[in-house]
């Protein structure tokens, strides 16, 4: 599948993957305002680690990312499920969020959401679940 | 959240069941598991003994825990008379049975874990079944149980009899609980009512509703299933399968005497219907004399026992059927004559728990010493394993009707309510009727004569102990406790059966026939001696006939071979269940192609006729273009474009040119939530666009070459059909989506999401937000179908992952 002629493209990803990881954290956290949010941002999280499999061989990208995919997504929905309890906790309706704005040392006043680590939970599933996917159907062999 | 001790009672054994393979795990194999399983009925039982006096003035208790209050489902405990007996029976009898495992199931080979574990877990569902009011509530602790004795009579599971033991009974009683499911839900209908006291509260006027049949029959069928009444009774001997102790608790005091009292609980809701009458009556007594007549003729000692059981759960069903004429004379004296036959019922009910459960120890103990549970190979025990021999002659006299045993009083007093029914003026009974008690009377020939084999055939005669190649000895005494225990039971209640009836069976009867309870009429006086009447003089026919019959049993013994082996329930079962299977291999190979064409036709042709039929037959296909705005040009520009590569995917004949004409046609779409300014959906729709054509291009590796040979015309127009009609099915879904606004858009509620979730994004406020279970689910799902794939790629059989080779 592999060619060893790719020098241009190892260069352009070299780049362009710390361009999209750095865009899919962007994303993620303007979601609450602006266009974006866990889904998205995860999955173009996901699409950057595809382009460096695409790019470099699967064995390398494992030996030097070496997360279990499985075990991010089963993380994310326990996250997910968790902020949910975590309002049971409270006495309040499962799933309720809430909000907040604090004051913090660099950002100044700066609005804190439950419904954020909520969303880092849609994330994790997004990216384990489709990085799991994606590297059993490439690696099958 | 509980809020009363009963509920904990009920709740134990379930985390107790939890806690049991640690404590297996930790002690295994110093110190017998069952020792800490021990205390759990140990402590129901003593507490639920502290009901009695209460429960013995007529007092009932009840309990509420809320558990789906929107549906009026909720935990309600109910005790009265019959729900304690039973709670008794399943705590005491759970207690003796733990004791005897811990000496009969060895702590070195056992898997004791799981034996416990599921145990437990029977005895919960057990307690739970006979104190729920909520017929649901009962529904799931009935199902409960089925599984429970599955996964307890395949204990051995390594044994494939074992396995096919396990399956029938759960097939049959399963089965059984699904139309007492639509039983309760008719009944649910009529009543309008989840509580079994409303319902019965409400009973009078119910019998003219014209679900009142229906339902009556399904419940019948659970509750039939379950006691092992004919036809339904074959799972119980293959269920002898499991452990002798698990033989003894659930198969002759708990798990089966379920039925029975589903069918007491029931009485005051149908009884009174003839149909009733002569369903209950009616299958009691054909089970009464098949169940006498077939244990006759076994040569397994547990077969024989399995037998006998189903025999004598037909007796106590078949009184409960005499005794729910009661009901139909409303109150008066010749209500109290036919309401014996409920009292005999519990009666008898209490005593078989107590010499069956005796007597399938004793066979385990004769198992477990000998080696052996084969009539042919054993006998002259008697010298030998003396206690056992005595035992055995308890029990089975009991279970024969002989005195001084409490199976003797209880049998008489099932002579009584036949007599007195046959004698019956409804019902029809003065033309059926006067076969009952012949019936009954040769049931107890039979009975007797099985019974005499248990004892003598296996203790009397010559020993044979050379056959069986080891020294035969008494069991130990921890062994013995528990049959002693229910042995002298026997004994004690016929000594003493007022006492009881005094302080349980009363208040049980009370709770069959409440009615009777208002006007505390009957006077029950159980007496050993009751005078030189006909039902003296049939006991003495079926110890003389039944003497005779045994003596010469060489002579006519022949005759059960004449019945050809083919016509058999078992057969049928068995034949039933070959086919059955057969027939879904035939029906699901000829859909189940292995081509995805195949189930894209099958999918998509269903699509159109369902949606496509709804939509005709509703007459749902309107759209009014009038008030769409008019396309602009870059809209018309990327239709355009979009219907070029969509024709491109359809004649392409490379894959790679195909998948890319796809993701074009994905990006295309995006530009679209561009142009009508939905960044959000723009952006998902970029990325999983994306995503999804790398991973096409991932699977492009692994597949076989387009192959030129699918050209056939037919194949080609059944195609074109089925894309056009799902195409224009979708396109007519659409606009007339779109035509019809019936509802004001529900966009509205969602206007102020910046005060209630500090969002300025609506959709992500949606997303986490207002719909945050959605959401919720929604990974959860993706991530169920991420393991899928997993699953489906990496675990897979040895020797068939050579997609690739074969290409």
């Amino acid at each position: 599948m592999k060619k060893p002629n790719d020098v241009i493209i190892r260069s352009v990803t070299k780049v362009a993957v710390v361009i999209i990881f750095t865009f899919a954290i962007n994303l993620f956290i303007s979601g609450h305002h602006f266009p974006g949010g866990g889904f998205i941002g995860g999955l173009v999280f996901a699409s950057g680690l595809i382009l460096m499999f695409l790019t470099f061989d699967i064995e390398t990208v494992r030996n030097n990312i070496p997360v279990d995919f499985k075990v991010v997504a089963a993380v994310g929905v326990l996250i997910a499920v968790l902020t949910g309890v975590g309002g049971m906790v409270l006495d309040a309706p499962f799933l309720s969020q809430s909000f907040g704005y604090f004051e913090l040392p660099i950002f100044g006043k700066t609005e804190l959401a439950t419904a954020v680590i909520f969303d880092v939970g849609v994330a994790l599933a997004v990216i384990g679940t489709s990085m799991t996917i994606i590297m059993n159907i490439g690696d099958d062999r | 959240m509980m809020s009363s001790w009963l509920h904990i009672m009920i709740f134990i054994p379930f985390l107790f069941a939890i806690a049991v393979p640690y404590i297996y795990k930790q002690l295994t194999p110093r110190i017998h598991t069952g020792w800490f399983v021990l205390f759990i009925p140990l402590v129901i039982f003593a507490y639920l003994l502290t009901y009695i006096p209460n429960i013995s003035e007529g007092n009932t208790f009840t309990e509420t825990v809320p558990w789906i209050p929107a549906y009026d489902i909720n935990f309600i405990t109910y005790m009265d008379g019959l729900s304690l007996i039973l709670g008794l029976l399943i705590s005491g009898i759970g207690t003796l049975v733990i004791l005897y495992s811990i000496f009969y199931l060895s702590k070195h080979r056992e898997a004791l874990n799981n034996f416990y574990v599921y145990l437990l877990i029977f005895m919960g569902a057990m307690l739970g079944l006979v104190f729920s009011d909520n017929i649901f509530v009962l529904y799931v602790f009935w199902e409960t149980t089925s599984i429970s004795s599955f996964l307890l009579i395949a204990y051995w599971y390594e044994r494939e009899k074992s396995r096919y033991g396990a399956q029938k009974s759960m097939l049959i009683t399963i089965f059984g609980g699904l139309a007492m499911l639509a039983g309760f839900i008719l009944l649910s209908m009529i009543t309008d009512t989840y509580s079994i006291r409303e319902m019965i509260r409400n009973s009078t006027d119910i019998s003219s509703h014209s679900l009142f049949i229906p339902g009556m029959i399904l419940i019948l069928i659970g509750a039939f299933t379950k006691s092992a009444q004919f036809p339904f009774s074959i799972w119980l001997p293959d269920a002898m399968e499991a452990p002798t102790p698990i033989s003894a608790y659930l198969h002759s005091a708990t798990m089966v005497k379920a039925g029975i009292y589903l069918v007491a609980r029931m009485t005051p809701i149908f009884g009174g219907a003839a149909e009733w009458f002569w369903l209950v009556t009616g299958v009691g007594l054909i089970t009464l004399l098949y169940g006498s007549v077939n244990a006759v003729r076994q040569t397994d000692l547990k077969a024989l026992l399995a037998y006998s059981t189903i025999s004598q759960l037909g007796l106590i069903m078949s009184l409960l059927g005499l005794g729910s004429a009661s009901l139909y004379y409303g109150v008066g004296t010749d209500s109290s004559v036919y309401a014996m036959a409920i009292f005999a019922a519990i009666f008898h009910l209490v005593n078989h728990s107590t010499f069956k459960g005796c007597l399938f120890m004793v066979v385990g103990i004769i198992d477990h010493e000998t080696g052996t549970r084969d009539i042919r190979r054993l006998g002259g025990l008697m010298h030998l394993m003396p206690i056992s021999f005595t035992l055995t002659v308890i029990g089975s006299f009991a279970m024969a009707g002989l005195p001084p045993f409490n199976g003797f009083l209880s049998k008489e007093m099932f002579f009584t309510a036949v007599l007195n029914v046959s004698t019956m003026s409804v019902f029809n009974a003065e033309t059926f009727g006067m076969a009952i008690p012949i019936i009954a009377w040769i049931a107890s020939v039979f009975t007797f004569i099985y019974s005499m084999i248990l004892v003598f055939k296996t203790f009397r005669g010559k020993n044979k102990s050379e056959k069986l190649g080891r020294v035969v000895h008494e069991a130990p005494i921890g062994m013995l406790i528990s049959p002693l225990v229910l042995g002298s039971l026997v004994i004690i209640i016929f000594f003493f059966p007022n006492v009881l009836s005094q302080y349980l069976l009363k208040p049980a009867l009370y709770a069959v026939l409440p009615t009777l309870a208002d006007t505390g009429e009957l006077k029950v006086k159980i007496s050993a001696w009751h005078g030189w009447n006909t039902e003296l003089y049939m006991t003495f026919g079926v110890i003389g006939l039944g003497t005779l019959l045994y003596i010469y049993l060489k002579k006519w013994y022949r005759i059960y071979y004449l019945y050809p082996d083919n016509f058999t329930l078992n057969s049928m079962y068995n034949l039933g269940l070959e086919k059955m299977e057969s027939i879904s291999k035939f029906i699901t190979e000829r859909y189940m192609t292995g081509f995805i064409r195949d189930y894209l036709v099958y999918i998509f042709s269903f699509i159109i006729l369902v949606v496509g039929g709804a939509m005709w037959f509703f007459d749902g296909f309107s759209f009014d273009p009038s008030k769409d705005a008019p396309a602009n040009f870059f809209e018309a520009g990327l239709m355009t474009a979009m219907i070029i590569t969509a024709i491109t995917v359809l004649f392409s004949k490379n894959r790679l040119t195909s998948i890319a004409a796809v993701g074009a046609l994905g990006f295309l779409v995006s530009f679209f939530f561009v142009l009508f300014r939905a960044p959000d959906l723009a952006l998902t729709q970029l990325v999983v666009e994306t995503v999804t054509t790398a991973l096409f291009l991932l699977c492009f590796y692994h597949l076989p070459e387009l192959r030129k040979e699918i050209s056939r015309i037919q194949f080609k127009a059944v195609n074109a059909v089925i894309s056009i009609g799902v195409g224009a099915v979708v396109t007519l879904v659409a606009l007339s989506a779109n035509g019809n606004r019936l509802f004001e858009s529900i966009s509205s509620f969602y206007e102020n999401s910046y005060e209630l979730a500090g969002a300025k994004n609506i959709v992500n406020s949606i997303l986490v937000d207002f719909r945050g279970i959605d959401t919720m689910l929604e990974i959860l799902v993706l991530c169920i179908a991420g393991i899928g794939v997993y699953t489906l790629i990496k675990v897979r059989p040895p020797g068939r992952d050579g997609n690739e080779e074969a290409k």
